[in-house]
């Protein structure tokens, strides 16, 4: 079943699709035409494992979290190390594959939006490791939050544009590169950096990112003989998540948790939980869950993290939804925040603020397990980038 | 497919004129002025109204029309009353209204309660920017069935494979992009408007109207004399932006639509 998604048309059900100015249309068909060509070519797969084994560090280690087992109590708890990766998140896995699509299709200029800045951060090095030319759009209140990524793109040779219009959050990022991929498309190639947009894009970085899920499939099966009960990622757009769960998803054993951003709770209406609080409708190119008012306009999201802080999610992630084959929950800022620094001090390991949204999962499932149980939490990427905004809402002056 | 539309584009022809198509965002500065807007700039010589819908999100508009969109979100607008308008208009003036919104508001009311209360409004056709004929399935039944024209955008990378998808399920008119870029861009960077219509013109025979970058009297002068209509958008846009306050501010709109009307009969 799954494989076989999405159909000709981009659909993965009734979501997906093309949702495009009609001067973008050309350019996906171009890309669909051109991903489907190095899908089979040899050559370019051999490139791509070079790239990741070689330069992104994969395959990266499936680390058995003994001290937050123990904590917890209950099932066993395994974390992915996406954190591991060059970079420091799943992102680059995606960066690398579309910026060596981009050499092919002989585009010298990549653009790209981000929100926690993990995604700018893999473009920007993809950029300058194949010599591309590199603009990231960024929204300004993420560029506040995650100024950190700000100063490091610039230092990889990106230009880095500021987004004042909307909410200044990743979903204006999105909607000024895609005006500047209008713009520039004879030159450009957009690498989005999510599951999301128009039709090849869910597809193609779904394909990039299910090496995640590969690598944990085998390596679970290595150390424990037996697939896991659970699998646990954070859900923004989709992209590490739908990474870890593809190579399961037809394990039907094995029960997947999305964790979407609760922010201050579903109630107060400040937050990006788009399956607790959203229906179907389009946004930049794709028809799926989004959080709308009952005209159809987008709504203001919030989270702490900043990389889950969108009013839509992955389309195919809607399918799995509406389906019941992935559940689909939240973690508010407050959960998140205990998590991040639960792993910090039981695991020494400080990760992103969008995967200490999984981490609150698990604490709340793994002692609802037996010992005998297995979890997989993706640790998409890891805190550096955090640190001076926790400590920030701390009251800490660095 | 509509009256109004066909009989202008026809009517025009007869007299060897060219359409001036000129855009609103509705409710920007607010629904009256929008309808005195519409009013007045008929009087002014446009030969068809396109009013904006507001969008959150505008991903094929630049920032002049993203920021009259989001004074007329600010002001409350909904896709309702601006429909309410339109019934409104409609005691005053047949001039052909088309509405220019993104998918989402229309797929909020559900595709055949959208066409069915605006057709009953007045309205005469639609131009969906973010939704190419591949993805209009929905929308085309239910539009044919109460006679709303969808008008489809050809852009300037559009293959004949595509030209010829576009030009055969657009009604009314094909709307062409004159350049690859977001509204209210530079004209001055289309250098091949002219190849693209010739080429257009073998695969289609309705109409075809200009838009995107097209600023003043001279653009439209220019732009008048390869296409059958000049789309003005942006540029009335800045217009009503910058007299906001001013009482004048309808007159000042109208008259630049008359220097633009003037510089197409001449041309």
């Amino acid at each position: 079943m799954p494989t076989t998604l999405p159909d000709n048309r981009g659909r993965f059900g009734p979501y997906g699709g093309r949702y495009v100015p009609e001067t973008l249309m050309p350019a996906l068909l171009e890309l669909e035409e051109e991903y489907a060509k190095v899908k089979k070519d040899r050559r370019f797969q051999a490139d791509l494992a070079y790239y990741l084994k070689q330069y992104v560090g994969r395959p990266t280690s499936l680390y058995r979290a003994d001290r937050l087992t123990k904590k917890l109590g209950g099932a066993k708890i395994y974390l992915k190390r996406e954190d591991l990766c060059h970079t420091g998140a799943h992102k680059i896995n995606n960066a690398i594959g579309q910026a060596l699509l981009a050499v092919r299709m002989k585009k010298p200029r990549v653009i790209a939006e981000t929100g926690a800045g993990q995604h700018g951060v893999a473009t920007a090095t993809a950029a300058a490791m194949f010599g591309l030319e590199c603009e990231i759009y960024m929204g300004t209140e993420d560029m506040e939050r995650q100024a950190l990524n700000v100063f490091r793109m610039r230092l990889l040779g990106a230009k880095v544009t500021g987004v004042d219009a909307g909410s200044r959050t990743l979903k204006d990022a999105i909607s000024e590169a895609m005006r500047d991929w209008t713009t520039n498309v004879r030159t450009t190639h957009y690498i989005l950096g999510s599951v999301l947009g128009a039709h090849p894009y869910p597809m193609m970085i779904r394909d990039f990112q299910a090496i995640i899920g590969r690598e944990a499939r085998k390596q679970i099966l290595a150390a424990e003989g037996k697939l896991p009960n659970y699998l646990v990622a954070c859900v923004g757009g989709g992209s590490n998540s739908i990474g870890l769960f593809h190579a399961f998803l037809k394990d039907s054993k094995v029960k997947m948790i999305g964790v979407e951003a609760g922010g201050t709770g579903i109630v107060s209406g400040k937050h990006a939980a788009r399956f607790s609080g959203g229906k179907p409708g389009v946004l930049q190119g794709t028809m799926t869950y989004l959080l709308q008012d009952e005209n159809g306009q987008i709504n203001l999201t919030h989270s702490v993290s900043a990389g889950l802080d969108y009013a839509a999610v992955g389309p195919e992630h809607s399918l799995y939804h509406d389906q019941g084959r992935i559940e689909y929950t939240y973690a508010t800022d407050s959960e998140a925040m205990a998590a991040f620094d639960l792993l910090a001090r039981e695991e020494g390991i400080v990760p992103a603020l969008e995967s200490a949204h999984a981490i609150a999962e698990v604490v709340k499932l793994a002692s609802k397990l037996k010992k005998s149980q297995l979890i997989i939490a993706n640790l998409s990427g890891r805190g550096d980038k955090d640190v001076q905004q926790v400590a920030r809402m701390r009251g800490v002056t660095l | 497919m509509s009256g109004r539309l066909d009989n202008t584009f026809a009517r025009l022809r007869e007299n060897k004129q060219k359409a001036l198509i000129a855009y609103l965002m509705a409710g920007d500065p607010g629904l009256d002025e929008t309808e005195q807007l519409v009013v007045a700039l008929e009087q002014a010589g446009a030969d068809i109204i396109e009013l904006g819908v507001p969008f959150s999100d505008p991903i094929a508009d630049g920032p002049v029309i993203q920021q009259a969109a989001e004074r007329a979100l600010k002001n409350g607008t909904t896709l309702r009353q601006i429909l309410a308008s339109v019934t409104s208009l409609r005691q005053r003036t047949q001039i052909p209204i088309i509405l220019m919104l993104y998918y989402n508001s229309i797929h909020a009311l559900g595709c055949e309660e959208f066409c069915k209360v605006a057709k009953a409004a007045g309205v005469d056709g639609l131009i969906v920017p973010d939704m190419p004929p591949d993805e209009a399935g929905p929308l085309k039944a239910p539009a044919d069935a109460v006679g709303l024209s969808l008008i489809f955008l050809l852009a300037p990378t559009s293959t004949t494979d595509r030209r010829k998808l576009v030009a055969k399920e657009s009604h009314g008119f094909v709307y062409y992009v004159s350049l690859t870029g977001i509204t209210g861009a530079n004209l001055s960077n289309a250098t091949d408007i002219q190849q693209n219509i010739e080429k257009l013109r073998k695969v289609s025979a309705a109409p075809v109207a200009v838009g995107f970058g097209v600023a003043t009297p001279e653009d439209a002068a220019r732009v008048s004399k390869m296409a059958d209509g000049v789309i003005v958008g942006s540029a009335i846009v800045k217009q009503i932006a910058a007299h906001q306050q001013d009482p004048g501010m309808v007159r000042h709109v109208a008259d630049f639509v008359r220097s633009l009307k003037a510089a197409m009969a001449i041309g």
